[in-house]
């Protein structure tokens, strides 16, 4: 439960720091420490994004970071994409579904570190290891 | 339109928010600034995960109690973390969370 609670504070603070709604983070958390199969983490995952993102949104809106009418526009087009990835995601095994998060969680990592030694320019590449090694 | 319906199937899919399709597709598409990105992404992501929370409750997947526990604890953590945003250079940060995610991949492979 401790486990549960602190996951849940370590994504939100990478959630509202990068901007993503902290699923990448819930999802294996609630595999590894809660024991849920990959589609039951999932699905929870889900429901604890929302707070996560309204409350992110409203800060970042206050910051005038919100395109208001983009953001609309985005979320009320998702709802067939979403009712299709789940029921895809309903379809697969959960090990398959499990693998391919994994794989998934993998390139994220390696999109970030492009990104962020993209805008650092040049850097060591020892720095860089021991950063990632930590 | 591509965005919002590619970053659906993408979280309902995953699991996800979505905010890992959403911004970079707001960054390299429509030529977003990566904060505006990013606050744009939060506020599509609410209605998103929700449509998907809703349809994975209808397959009986959704553990309400456990999405509580995490995603209450959250809401302090991404206001900590929004603050922190406009404040701090997040390489570090960033390098490290990429580590923590090879090493959730690394255990979830090992299930």
């Amino acid at each position: 439960m401790i486990g549960a609670i602190a996951i849940g504070l370590a994504a939100g603070v990478l959630g509202g720091l990068l901007g993503v709604g902290g699923g990448v983070l819930f999802v294996p958390g609630l595999v590894i420490f809660l024991g849920l199969s990959q589609h039951q983490a999932e699905a929870t995952s889900l429901l604890a994004i929302v707070p996560v993102a309204l409350v992110g949104a409203l800060n970042q809106d206050r910051y005038g970071n919100v395109r208001r009418a983009d953001a609309l526009q985005m979320g009320g087009v998702s709802i067939v994409g979403a009712a299709a990835g789940v029921a895809l995601a309903n379809v697969l095994s959960g090990a398959v579904l499990r693998t391919a998060f994994a794989l998934l969680i993998i390139l994220i990592a390696a999109q970030l570190v492009r990104r962020t030694l993209g805008q650092q320019g040049q850097i060591s590449a020892g720095a860089t290891e021991r950063a990632v090694d930590r | 339109m591509a965005i919002g319906t590619v970053a659906g199937l993408f979280s309902g899919l995953f699991g996800v928010g979505g905010g890992t399709v959403i911004v970079p597709l707001l960054v390299l598409w429509l030529g977003y600034g990566e904060r505006e990105a990013t606050g744009t992404s939060l506020a599509a992501i609410v209605f998103i995960a929700a449509f998907a929370t809703a349809v994975q409750a209808a397959y009986g997947n959704l553990h309400f109690l456990d999405g509580l526990l995490i995603g209450v604890p959250a809401v302090g953590g991404v206001m900590i973390g929004t603050w922190l945003q406009q404040r701090l250079a997040t390489r570090s940060i960033t390098l490290l969370f990429a580590a923590v995610l090879v090493a959730a991949a690394v255990e979830l492979l090992l299930e």
